[in-house]
């Protein structure tokens, strides 16, 4: 079984997001990268599926150099080989065609991402790379079992869930509950200075969105605080100066 | 601006969701002078889709399939951008739900048009077409210019009030053909909590965190929103736990949700679970630890005992409800 995991280079999720001066720009300095929180999910869920012999897991990033540390902390995590495709990512369409542009060159039989990334939160890359290859989809699974080429997942929907099949190949978007993330050990950091990154250039793609600058959400009015006796009054106080009950 | 919005529905029944969607889509229409057409995918009786036009909509396309009554994101996609392209739309308004985010991407591609996801607010359309979105996990909000011909764009629930706006909406059978390419993924078991609120969606939140001390304790937690009318959320170290469902984990990593209130109990605060929860119209705060994080991001904040506060918050919604309905 071959197996793509794709992963993206985002803040850590306890940074403070900045902006420069006039809001075009995210400020990256001071902050520290991680691999997405939900593509860490993809690839130790990846790496469960092919424990043991039954397969590869590539892990491929579209970004430029400076993404190579999160890459080989998947290669650590236990990842087999990666691809960087050169290039910095512009927007989910962006992205999806580069990774299309692979798949369809590699004979994969899974492609997993994360749900969303923790940085632009489209939740669009798997299913548009899903179109563009012509497979299925699931944008967000909690749950991925396999057997033989036949694949069992748990697809979220509003109010409840639903177990869908599909046979190889196709790509799911891993949410929380698919697996745990793994945590590299001192082996797998040694390893993974010699496993393969094998570097590509980006293929052309059309702009259609353009980011024109950023914003923060406006802060809130102080706090008013209730003492517990108080506690009762709460309900009628946010009717009144609310008006949302 | 011909727009085309998609109208989901669950089990045949449209969804409070779906009237703010179509909201929305009329209020950009409005701005061109131009009408709103909704196409409806699946088993919806007409009765049920004449509402629509109460919010604007002057013409439904009605893809009922027996094919398309499972809500397979492959060939409603097709449908869609078949819709999209027989009416000539230059928008397609989609909902940000878990389906709807799939089915965007998808149409997105085939009519090779950019998305804008999960936006906020009507577009800004007096120079080019330029969406809010969030982005950041809830820390930021992005303005993006859709600069294709064509616009999609995915909308997220309860940033959009249902306005009325009462038209003559015709329904017109509406029959693509289908590609059995579009149906390899067999849906085998749908399991939907009837009695529960869906939390992306809900108006109303209670929340608890680790304050809670153990999952004995939540019927409190429990019978506060079921006396309010909310959802119930968890934090992330709750779920993580295993004291609640990952699908109630509200945060960075779990769900963002834009509640009109949002009530966290025994929740201290982290980086992480404000950005989930910051959309939030109005936030109540309780916790024990005058010090949480929390009460800085809250509107009204109790210091206290949820053991104590929680009882006397109960009886005060069933007073409160029983004078407002």
């Amino acid at each position: 079984m071959k197996v793509l995991v794709c992963i993206s280079h985002v803040p850590d999720t306890t940074a403070k997001i900045n902006f420069s001066p006039d809001q075009k720009e995210f400020i990256q300095q001071g902050v520290t990268f991680i691999i997405n929180p939900y593509d860490e999910i993809a690839l130790a869920r990846a790496i469960e599926l092919t424990d043991g012999g039954k397969g590869t897991v590539t892990v491929i990033n579209v970004g430029d150099v400076s993404t190579e540390p999160t890459i080989r902390k998947a290669l650590a995590i236990g990842a087999t080989d990666a691809i960087r495709v050169n290039a910095v990512p512009r927007d989910g369409y962006y992205v999806a065609r580069q990774i299309a542009n692979v798949a369809s060159q590699n004979a994969y039989d899974v492609i997993l991402c994360g749900r969303e990334s923790s940085d632009h939160n489209g939740a669009s890359v798997p299913s548009m790379i899903a179109e563009m290859i012509g497979v299925p989809a699931v944008s967000s699974a909690k749950k991925l079992d396999i057997n033989g080429s036949e694949a069992t997942l748990e697809r979220e929907i509003e109010g409840g869930k639903e177990i869908v099949t599909t046979s190889f190949p196709f790509i799911a978007g891993a949410s929380e509950g698919m697996a745990e993330p793994k945590i590299p050990n001192m082996r797998g950091i040694m390893g993974a200075r010699t496993k393969p990154l094998t570097v590509v250039e980006p293929v052309e793609v059309p702009q259609l969105t353009k980011i024109v600058s950023y914003d923060k959400p406006a802060s809130r009015s102080a706090v008013k605080m209730l003492s517990v006796d108080d506690a009762g009054k709460l309900w009628e106080m946010i009717r009144e100066e609310k008006k949302v009950i | 601006m011909s727009v085309l919005v998609y109208v989901e529905n669950t089990e045949g029944k449209f969804r409070k969701s779906t009237f703010e969607l179509v909201s929305f889509a009329t209020a950009i229409a409005q701005k061109s002078g131009s009408a709103v057409t909704a196409v409806s995918i699946g088993n919806v009786e007409d009765e049920e889709l004449k509402k629509l036009g109460n919010y604007g909509v002057s013409k439904i396309l009605n893809a009922k399939n027996e094919k398309l009554k499972l809500g397979n994101v492959q060939p409603y996609a097709s449908v869609i951008a078949e819709a999209a392209k027989a009416e000539g739309a230059k928008v397609v308004v989609m909902p940000a739900s878990f389906s709807g985010k799939g089915i965007s991407a998808r149409v997105a591609v085939k009519l090779e048009a950019g998305l804008g996801e999960n936006v906020v607010d009507i577009p800004d359309t007096s120079s080019s077409f330029i969406v809010k979105k969030g982005s950041y996990s809830g820390k930021a909000f992005a303005f993006v210019d859709i600069t294709s011909e064509i616009k999609v764009i995915s909308v997220v629930a309860n940033s959009f009030k249902v306005i009325e706006n009462k038209t003559d909406a015709s329904i017109q059978s509406f029959e693509p053909a289908l590609n059995e390419n579009d149906f390899k993924l067999m849906v085998k078991e749908t399991v939907r909590a009837t009695n529960k609120i869906s939390l992306p969606e809900a108006e109303l939140v209670v929340s608890a965190g680790r304050g809670m001390k153990g999952p004995e304790n939540w019927g409190m937690i429990e019978e506060l929103a079921n006396v309010l009318g909310a959802a119930t959320a968890c934090s992330k170290p709750v779920s993580d736990a295993g004291w609640r469902p990952h699908s109630e984990h509200v945060g960075q990593t779990g769900i963002a949700i834009s509640p009109n209130l949002y009530v966290a109990i025994g929740i201290s605060g982290a980086i992480q679970h404000l950005a989930g929860v910051s959309s939030s119209k109005v936030i109540v705060v309780v916790n024990k630890d005058a010090e949480a994080p929390f009460f800085k991001a809250a509107d009204y904040g109790i210091v206290g005992d949820a053991f104590e506060v929680v009882p006397k918050l109960i009886e005060a919604a069933k007073t409160f409800r029983a004078g407002h309905h």
